[in-house]
């Protein structure tokens, strides 16, 4: 069983979350992945610290989807985002989403990942290689 | 008096130096006010004035909300600062 919105510390697999969404209406699975990158605006990064007010997230996660619901017709949606260190080429957030077509399905997915950083209480701390860090805020 | 639990999370912890603090407050007390508070206790969590969302008990709420006893407040700094070049 598959919890659809989750703040965890373990590492993000998309397979299960694919196979929890898709039901026999669905013929569009999207999946999103946010993979922790080895740059930003050219400057070199050694590794990311993401932090979660979980118990807010989980709550927010679960109303961005509805509001996605509410504006195209999808079905289920999977939320799961990682906290903790995370290395370059890791996965920080899975946004899944099925849906009838597939306008639908990628569209919902653009906009729960804008929501997501916009209102989410999860935070990313930068942490350069040369050994600074900083919150991205 | 009232007594709420305060949460710092990120650039706000770092500044505050723990991740949550008691706060007595008299009495009609509103989100926006323990805010100002919090600035004249650390000023440097002033300049996120005007760009952080508030929290009471794990919901979205507004500067004018009321605060009550035994309330969770959370000020929650920018989360990404809008960006999209971002992830």
């Amino acid at each position: 069983m598959i919890e659809p919105f989750v703040i965890t510390t373990e590492p993000l697999d998309p397979a299960p979350l694919v196979a929890a969404v898709q039901t026999p209406d669905d013929g569009a699975v999207v999946t999103f992945s946010g993979v922790v990158r080895n740059q930003f605006g050219g400057r070199p990064t050694a590794f990311l610290v993401y932090e979660a007010y979980a118990e807010m997230a989980v709550p927010v996660l679960r109303q961005i989807a509805d509001e996605a619901r509410a504006r195209w017709p999808i079905g289920r949606v999977c939320v799961h985002h990682r906290v903790g260190r995370l290395e370059i080429g890791e996965t920080a957030v899975l946004v899944v989403v099925a849906a009838p077509h597939r306008a639908a399905a990628f569209a919902a997915a653009a906009y729960i990942m804008d929501r997501i950083k916009e209102i989410a209480p999860i935070w990313k701390q930068e942490h350069w290689a040369d050994g600074t860090a900083e919150w991205r805020e | 008096m009232i007594t709420v639990t305060v949460r710092f999370f990120a650039g706000h912890r770092d500044i505050v130096g723990r991740a949550e603090a008691q706060y007595t407050l008299t009495e009609g007390t509103t989100l926006g006010q323990l805010w100002e508070q919090l600035i004249a206790e650390y000023p440097r969590l002033a300049g996120y004035t005007g760009r952080l969302l508030f929290a009471v008990n794990q919901q979205f709420a507004q500067p004018a909300t009321v605060l009550s006893d035994g309330d969770e407040v959370a000020f929650i700094p920018p989360v990404s600062g809008g960006r999209s070049d971002d992830v």
